[in-house]
């Protein structure tokens, strides 16, 4: 058989098979059959050499035509076999159902937690370190320290918890200001939030273990206008809107003047309701100047610094914040009403 | 306490100004007011109306005809009023007209028209009395307003008491005057008093201060032949406005006198009480006060007496024995001054605080005991002309406060405010408030008045609150501070505390909880958790909340068995305090703690155990980059870990904490289908832990090859036997090893599979030298007994 008939049968074989091949593996064996090391077109190559050389040239070149052609075919062909497997894999698929709820899961942050997290994140941008302090103290630190002597009328109306040992429950989170100045020393900008106890019967409105949060800031010239900015922008920045806040005389043994400080009602925004008992204001966080006896207990000298100092009621902001009636579900344990908290 | 605006203005002229917009600034610049009543404003259609006929109703006991002459016309009126009589001068709120709150119209009672209403004290809001009508006197001309006859119009306001507490010179209306007059820039009058020096010539009541600590001025004064009874009804009026219960006349000034200058006093009656002794005993007794309770005084609290029998407690309430009654004609008049922490303590131990204890207790100015006197003859001699004074002021002073003179300058008022307030501002403020004012340039020296000195103004940031207070807080322009502003990093403690609430609640699904610092007797009963001896709450009003808590985990079982219904399974966590014992020094050990419980009525106690030590594994290892190492122990240290699975957690060498699970006593307690996993430790010490460095390594560049190995364990031989083989000698080119299954065969043995990764940095690893270490390695685990399963 001469070459060119060899050539022909060959073309005419593939294309026989070629229509046969069904699959991607068919193809993949039509290749290996026809362009393999030992495939029939290969072959033809190799049978080229014994070819006379005047027409070794044609004869090449025709044997290269079949294999530009064989190679386009099983390209094309197992192309279109990809495409039709993939469309039928697509036809066949299974739609699943986007409305099925999601698995549950998800944890949750207590509420004082996640309230906590974002006035401290409004401090730290302000350059306030930020403190944690013991909760048993003695009344040293509870209150000498903050100039409230034996006896002193704010002692009975705080409500202590003794303890056996002589130690006290600390009433309030300024029981951390001594030993915290005496930390760290003038000039100091530090928040302390902290849990308190006060030794009292407790209802919707009233617990006897909450959180607070205190504040100070002593420098050699802080003043009265620059704590009335302070409160004024970190309430802002809390509430995440424009507060108008106000000035009242207020008395606390540690703070000389001493200041309630009451923010315009964000419910009603001033005009009055049920929330600020028709007066427009809400009473929100005792503030004032450190009494100078305060600064001294702390080791610093009133006569060159002076400061501010604020509390905030973390327990009555997180009630605030999220609309909570009854304080007593925030140590309850109660997780059909804590695990709600899953947003930060 | 209330306060009256009428009265503030006998001293201090505020016409032409807006009152509720003054009271307000009262809030701003004084004390809180809590609420404003505009007293008498809503009368219309009120007048004196004589009553020209009174019939009786035919069909009826008590109600009556009248005819009414409203001073406009004669009306029709019927009324039920037991003192109603014919000539008698009535309030009579005409028909259309309004008084208290109430609409008067014309309408039928009885079956009789009715065209207005003759007034009882009570109906007009002017007192509680409405036994009968309000007599007017004789003369008064039908017709006229009953507003223009006594003053039942008043602005009244109430301030809250405890932003008083400070301020001892407020609990008087002449004290809220001078704010009022410093407020508004207007002049204080002074408070007018009765001359009582021309009665030097008189004898002296007898007065012997025994106790000289806890009085410190007490001055007395009789008064004889009293004939009125009654007082004027403009002064009951107030006391009515002000929250007080007219009595007589003599009671009721002491009360007057208590409402405007905040002296307490009190009237004796003379036939009773002729001298007094100031003393305390030396054992209890019983003394019955005025309002007829009989009340166990205590040994040392301090008594007025007389002739050696208590009349008085000093300070709180007065004794029934002795107290002015309607036939009173003499009485004994007391001003005195009492140490404030002696008196609050004698009306806590009685459970009794009364408008004068609670004065008392603020530190009252021992100056003014002889005024408040003076002032009360003068009153008392307006209502009663016909009294004669029977005694000199006699007055024993033990000691008063000590004067106080500050000193500042302008510069500090500058720098404490950061503000501009000009010295003749400041100095205008202080004296309005009563301060002596001495100025040299920027200098100002300032004498504390009498009723400021006695704790309240002491020092230069005292002065500073009234310059400011008067000035007007509304009125500070804003500023922020130059201060240089730090970087500010969390403590490892607070980092610590944040990582662990987020990997717990995020990654683990596990709910933050916060709990009480001390143990629930009673809810550790129900699930059967003794409470453990330590340091105790001596004076908690709930007897089960006593115990401090050495635990977290006991709490959060309570918790646990109060949420079994919110899910079949889930855990909670809490990060808080507790108290391991004392220290050496007596003073609480105090840990803060992490709380791990883990709940599930759904999986094997055993998943859930490892459950936990994969929770813990993934804490410490995202956290510090180390290992946790668990050691077990027989030996737990609270009843309610489980005795053979709890385990002591070691973070780099030091005993941090302890995992556990519950023991079947307290579980079954709880729950008896569920299993129960805790888990606690000390977050100071793994927050103190620092993090092992990272050792990155680059990965090989040549392909890794895996083996898998599958060995049979005796049941109960733990991973770690296993585990010793690959550890304790090195095998060429392993990397990794992975617990892949544990199989529990039905043999009592474990077929545990392991899945050993094996790479090179240099070459590719052939299969054959794989191989060989394998053996090697299948070699030294049959050494130790664990065969290969094949």
């Amino acid at each position: 058989m001469t070459m060119e008939l060899n050539i022909e049968k060959i073309r005419q074989d593939f294309l026989q098979e070629l229509e046969k091949a069904a699959s991607v593996a068919d193809f993949e064996q039509l290749k290996v059959r026809y362009l393999g090391k030992k495939g029939r077109v290969t072959g033809l190559f190799k049978d080229l050499k014994d070819v006379e050389a005047q027409a070794k040239k044609a004869v090449g070149q025709k044997i290269n035509t079949l294999k530009e052609k064989v190679e386009e075919l099983i390209a094309d062909g197992a192309e279109q076999c990809r495409q039709r497997e993939e469309r039928r894999l697509v036809e066949e698929a299974e739609v699943y159902d986007f409305t099925r709820p999601a698995a549950a899961g998800q944890g949750s942050l207590h509420p004082i937690t996640v309230v906590q997290r974002e006035v401290e994140a409004v401090f730290a941008g302000m350059g306030f370190t930020i403190e944690d302090y013991v909760e048993i103290t003695d009344e040293y630190h509870c209150f000498e320290a903050l100039n409230i002597p034996k006896h002193h009328p704010a002692r009975d109306m705080q409500d202590t918890y003794f303890l056996d040992n002589g130690q006290v429950l600390k009433t309030h989170t300024s029981a951390a200001q001594n030993a915290i100045m005496r930390k760290y020393g003038a000039p100091l900008r530090a928040i302390f939030p902290g849990r308190c106890f006060r030794n009292e019967a407790t209802d919707a409105c009233h617990e006897n273990t909450f959180f607070q949060m205190e504040g100070i800031m002593i420098d050699t010239n802080i003043s009265i206008a620059n704590l009335i900015y302070f409160m004024k922008t970190m309430l802002s920045e809390v509430f995440h809107q424009e507060v108008s806040v106000r000035l009242r005389p207020g008395f606390f043994p540690f703070v000389e003047p001493g200041f309630e400080l009451d923010i315009q009602c964000l419910i009603c925004g001033g005009e009055g309701c049920p929330t600020c008992k028709q007066s427009g204001w809400l009473e929100l966080c005792p503030c004032g100047m450190i009494h100078p006896h305060v600064l001294e207990y702390g080791g610093i000298d009133p006569e060159k610094y002076t400061g501010f100092a604020f509390g905030l009621g973390l327990t009555r902001l997180a009630m605030m914040k999220y609309g909570i009636r009854d304080i007593r579900v925030l140590n309850s344990g109660n997780l059909k009403a804590l695990s709600q908290f899953t947003v930060r | 306490m209330l306060i009256s605006m009428n009265w503030v203005q006998d001293f201090v002229d505020l016409s032409g100004l807006d009152l509720d917009a003054l009271i307000h600034r009262f809030t701003l610049s004084t004390a809180e007011v809590e609420d404003i009543f505009h007293k008498g404003s809503d009368f219309h259609k009120v007048v004196a109306g004589r009553i020209l006929s009174v019939e009786k109703h035919p069909d009826s006991q008590k109600l009556h005809l009248l005819k009414v002459d409203s001073g406009s016309g004669v009306a029709d009126c019927v009324c039920g009023a037991p003192n109603v009589r014919e000539g008698m001068v009535v309030p009579f709120a005409c028909a259309g007209g309004r008084v208290a709150g109430q609409e008067i119209r014309t309408a039928k009672v009885a079956g009789y028209p009715s065209e207005g209403m003759c007034c009882s004290e009570a109906e007009l809001g002017i007192s509680a009395d409405h036994s009968g009508l309000m007599e007017l006197p004789e003369g008064t001309r039908p017709g006229t307003d009953i507003r223009d006859l006594f003053a039942v119009e008043d602005v009244v306001f109430e301030v809250d008491n405890k932003s008083l507490t400070n301020r001892p010179d407020l609990w008087g209306h002449y004290g809220i005057a001078r704010e009022f007059a410093a407020l508004t820039g207007r002049p204080l009058r002074p408070l007018e008093t009765a001359d009582t020096a021309r009665y030097a010539g008189l004898p002296a009541v007898p007065i012997e201060v025994e106790d000289r600590e806890h009085c410190l001025r007490y001055t007395g004064l009789r008064v004889d032949n009293v004939t009125v009874q009654v007082s004027p009804i403009n002064m009951r009026i107030r006391l009515f406005y002000c929250g007080s219960r007219a009595i007589n006349l003599l009671t009721d000034l002491t009360n007057y006198l208590m409402l405007e200058m905040g002296q307490p006093m009190h009237a004796f009656d003379a036939r009773r009480v002729d001298r007094i002794e100031v003393r305390r005993f030396d054992r209890p007794f019983s003394f019955r006060t005025l309002d007829g309770v009989d009340r166990a005084i205590e040994e040392d609290t301090l008594m007025i007496c007389s002739g050696g029998e208590p009349m008085a407690i000093a300070g709180v309430m007065g004794g029934e024995s002795s107290m002015t009654m309607d036939d009173t004609t003499s009485l004994l008049l007391e001003s005195a001054n009492f140490d404030g922490v002696s008196v609050r303590k004698t009306s806590t131990r009685l459970g009794l605080r009364t408008d004068a204890s609670i004065r008392y207790e603020k530190v009252l100015d021992p100056e003014m005991t002889a005024d408040a006197i003076g002032r009360y003859l003068l009153l008392l001699t307006a209502a009663d002309p016909g009294v004669r004074v029977a005694s000199r002021l006699s007055d024993v002073r033990v000691r008063g406060y000590d004067e106080i003179e500050i000193a500042f300058d302008q510069a500090y008022v500058d720098r404490y405010t950061g503000i501009a307030i000009t010295g003749d501002r400041i100095e205008c403020t202080l004296t309005a408030l009563g301060f002596g004012v001495k100025r040299e340039a920027d200098g100002f020296t300032v004498t504390v008045p009498s009723w400021r000195r006695t704790k309240d103004v002491t020092i230069k940031a005292d002065v500073i609150e009234e310059i400011t207070r008067i000035y007007g807080y509304d009125n500070f322009e804003l500023q922020t501070t130059l201060s240089p502003l730090r970087p500010v990093m969390d403590s490892a403690g607070r980092t610590a505390d944040r990582e662990t609430k987020n990997l717990l609640a995020d990654k683990f699904g596990l709910h933050e909880v916060h709990s009480y610092i001390w143990c629930d007797a009673a809810r550790f009963r129900e699930i059967g958790v003794a409470v453990e001896d330590n340091v105790s709450l001596v004076n908690s009003i709930a007897p089960d909340h006593k115990v401090l808590r050495n635990s977290l985990i006991p709490t959060l079982l309570t918790m646990i068995q109060e949420n079994r219904s919110f899910s079949d399974h889930f855990g909670i966590f809490e990060i808080a305090r507790v108290v391991e014992g004392r220290r050496s020094d007596g003073s609480c050990d105090e840990h803060k703690k992490l709380g791990i419980v883990l709940y599930s009525r759904g999986r094997e106690e055993k998943d859930l155990f490892y459950e936990m030590k994969d929770m813990l594994t993934v804490l410490a290892a995202v956290q510090k980059n180390r290992a946790l190492t668990f050691l077990r122990t027989e030996t737990p240290d609270h009843a309610w870990q489980h005795p053979r699975n709890t385990a002591r957690i070691a973070l780099d060498g030091e005993t941090i904490g302890f995992m556990s699970v519950l023991h079947p006593n307290v579980k079954n307690q709880i729950d008896r289908k569920a299993a129960v996993l805790m888990a606690e430790w000390d977050m100071d010490r793994f927050a103190a832990c620092s993090a092992a460095a990272l050792d990155y390594r680059e990965p090989s560049r040549y392909p890794g090859i895996d083996a898998d190995l599958t060995l049979l364990t005796g049941r109960g031989i733990p991973f770690s036997a296993l585990q010793a083989v690959w550890k304790e000698q090195s095998a060429a080119g392993l990397r990794q090893v992975r617990l892949l299954d544990i199989y529990e065969g039905g043999d009592g043995r474990d077929s545990v599979t392991l899945r050993l990764t094996f790479s090179s940095d240099e070459r590719t690893m052939t299969r054959e030298e794989v191989q060989q270490v394998m053996d090697e390695l299948i070699r030294r685990f049959e050494e130790k007994g664990f065969q290969l399963k094949r």
